[in-house]
């Protein structure tokens, strides 16, 4: 439903994004996942047809974003970043204005107005000036105009943002019911929010896909351990041996592109390094470098929000 | 089409549910009074001197000492207060993020463009249909010409339609509402007196500073004279500014 190749954007001589690559199946809920300035808007905007991108192309819904823009508008529904509303109007008037760009049929505005304004329980608030509204509801006034008009694929900025947590639940409730019918990407900073909504994740740092993947798998990726690499000199079959019987070290493996160079894997938490070097000292083997290994997918986990304030963090679709 | 008319119609909105259209109009009906109560009173004078002197009588013309000179103060009025009436279409809508509503949703860059542009321009319309008391009363005390009257109107709506895409371009290319009006307010006025300098020119400078010069078109206008040459002149000078901020909102996207 959606494909993005090669995708990349500059602003001035900077790039926010660069060879994204990655793909949304109909149906499908994609988790966006980023720390801050990982460049989740900048894409979103760039396959909402907002921006145009400077390299690569995006697809949605067969339609290419740069060339065949209205087609591709005409069937996203789009929750921008913070969901910018003409604050001096009526909740119900400014639904209404959406209904006529979008395009929906005279006849059907009173009902998918209605429609949303129940799904997004907003309807006590619907005569209100926008301006009126407390950020969560506004929040979900700009969630009901991106349903309106009932789109193929719904591409969601930070959905829940400033929501509290049993409003954050419900409107996870309401995404997850649109999985099947809709395609749905929304991007987050917040771990447990593409566990509980998501069924496959896109994870990007800096402007590319660090990893893509469902969820699961990526925590197998991540194993829980800590791993150091180390290499030596001299190296012989005893090395190995050696290192592994050193307290908390689970398993060392030989780096085939390096002689003499191994991946000490220890548990959480366990420093190992001061046991390694005297060791290796003591056996004279020849310490040519030791470094802790941390993946890249770790340091993108380490920026992330991992833990939510309010909202069980078991709580399994 | 419908989607210049959703724009037009929330503009219209936006204009008539916040007190900017009453305080637009209401000030354009106060000082366009003032101006033809004092227009009015010297045309009396002329009057009473006529009375003294028969002979001058026939000088006398309620439709060019009148009406014309009323229809010409409207439109330094319009130099004032259409700055402020277009300062806040693109300027806002940039400022608070909701561009990404509009170009996110399937309708195009002109059809956002024409259904402010004609948003404003009814507003316009509002006002000087309301002006048209004034004329309405000469016509009770009187018997002015219909025509001239009406093509002078045609004018103003014209002058209107040609100063309200120079705001447009002008709010297009700021995210700060007064700088949009003040920049307006620049343009218009050195489109206004752009005129003047043509005296002091060569032939050739001059015919085509006459030419640019938007209120030497009015004059026909008020004269009562038609002249397809006029109209043609105010439409491409709009249809000119429309495409400008097109190109001005365009680039922004761009960078
Ligand atoms: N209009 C712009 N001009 C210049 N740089 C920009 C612009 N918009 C974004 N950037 C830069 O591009 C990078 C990606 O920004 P983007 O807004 O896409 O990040 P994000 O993943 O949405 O972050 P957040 O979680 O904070 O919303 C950032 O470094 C940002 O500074
Ligand atoms: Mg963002």
């Amino acid at each position: 439903m959606i494909e993005v190749e090669n995708l990349g954007k500059k602003y001035g001589n900077n790039f926010a994004v660069r060879n994204l690559n990655f793909s949304v199946k109909k149906g499908e809920i994609l988790g966006f996942l980023g720390p801050n300035g990982a460049g989740k808007t900048t894409t979103m905007r760039i396959l909402t047809c907002y921006l145009p991108a400077t390299e690569g192309s995006a697809r949605v819904a067969g339609f290419d974003v740069f060339k065949e823009g209205l087609q591709v508008r005409k069937r996203i529904g789009y929750l921008p970043e913070n969901s910018p509303l003409y604050r001096e109007m009526s909740v119900t008037s400014f639904l209404d204005f959406i209904t006529r760009i979008k395009g929906v049929p005279r006849r059907k505005r009173k009902d998918r107005i209605a429609s949303v304004l129940d799904r997004c329980k907003i309807d006590e608030v619907k005569n209100r000036l926008i301006q009126h509204l407390s950020k969560g509801y506004r929040q979900r006034v700009g969630l009901a105009a991106a349903l309106i008009h009932d789109p193929e694929v719904l591409i969601l900025d930070e959905p829940t943002i400033g929501l509290d947590p049993k409003q954050i639940i419900e409107i996870r409730e309401l995404i997850k019911s649109l999985a099947g019918d809709h395609t749905v990407i929304l991007s987050t900073h917040i771990l447990p929010e593409v566990t509980q909504t998501c069924q496959r994740v896109v994870i990007i740092n800096e402007g590319k896909v660090v990893a893509e993947d469902t969820f699961e798998k990526l925590q197998e990726r991540l194993r829980k351990a800590e791993r150091l690499s180390v290499r030596v000199k001299r190296d012989s079959s005893i090395v190995p041996q050696k290192l592994a019987s050193i307290g908390g070290v689970v398993s060392v493996a030989p780096i085939d592109a390096a002689p003499g160079g191994y991946i000490v894997e220890s548990t959480l938490g366990a420093d190992v390094r001061e046991e390694v070097a005297r060791i290796v000292a003591q056996e004279n083997w020849g310490l040519l470098e030791m470094k802790p290994m941390v993946m890249s997918l770790e340091d993108v986990f380490l920026k992330l929000t991992t833990e939510e304030e309010g909202i069980p963090s078991n709580q399994e679709s | 089409m419908r989607n210049i008319w959703a724009i037009l119609l929330r503009e219209l909105k936006v204009y008539f549910a916040s007190p900017i259209a009453y305080v637009f109009t209401a000030v354009f009906l106060i000082v366009s009074g003032f101006f033809f109560w004092s227009i009015l009173q010297m045309f009396n004078t002329w009057c009473m001197q006529a009375m003294q002197y028969p002979q001058y009588a026939g000088q006398l013309n309620i439709n060019e000492m009148v009406i014309r000179p009323l229809l010409q103060n409207m439109s330094v009025v319009f130099l004032m207060i259409i700055p402020f009436l277009t300062m806040r279409l693109f300027s806002d809508e940039r400022r608070t993020g909701t561009d990404e509503l509009l170009l996110t949703s399937p309708i195009t860059m002109n059809q956002i463009i024409l259904g402010k542009f004609f948003g404003a321009l009814s507003v316009v319309v509002v006002m000087l249909l309301l002006t048209g008391l004034y004329p309405l009363f000469a016509f009770q005390y009187s018997s002015p010409e219909l025509g001239p009257v009406m093509s002078g109107y045609l004018g103003l709506v014209l002058l209107a339609a040609c100063f309200i895409p120079i705001g447009l371009l002008c709010s297009a290319l700021t995210e700060n509402q007064i700088v949009a009006a003040v920049l307006t307010f620049g343009c218009l006025l050195l489109l206004w007196v752009i005129g003047w300098s043509a005296e002091s020119a060569g032939y050739m400078t001059r015919e085509i500073i006459r030419y640019l010069s938007l209120t030497d078109h009015l004059e026909d206008l008020a004269k009562g004279v038609i002249d397809t040459k006029d109209i043609v002149f105010y439409l491409s000078f709009s249809a000119m500014g429309l495409f400008l901020t097109k190109m001005a909102l365009e680039s922004r996207r761009w960078r």
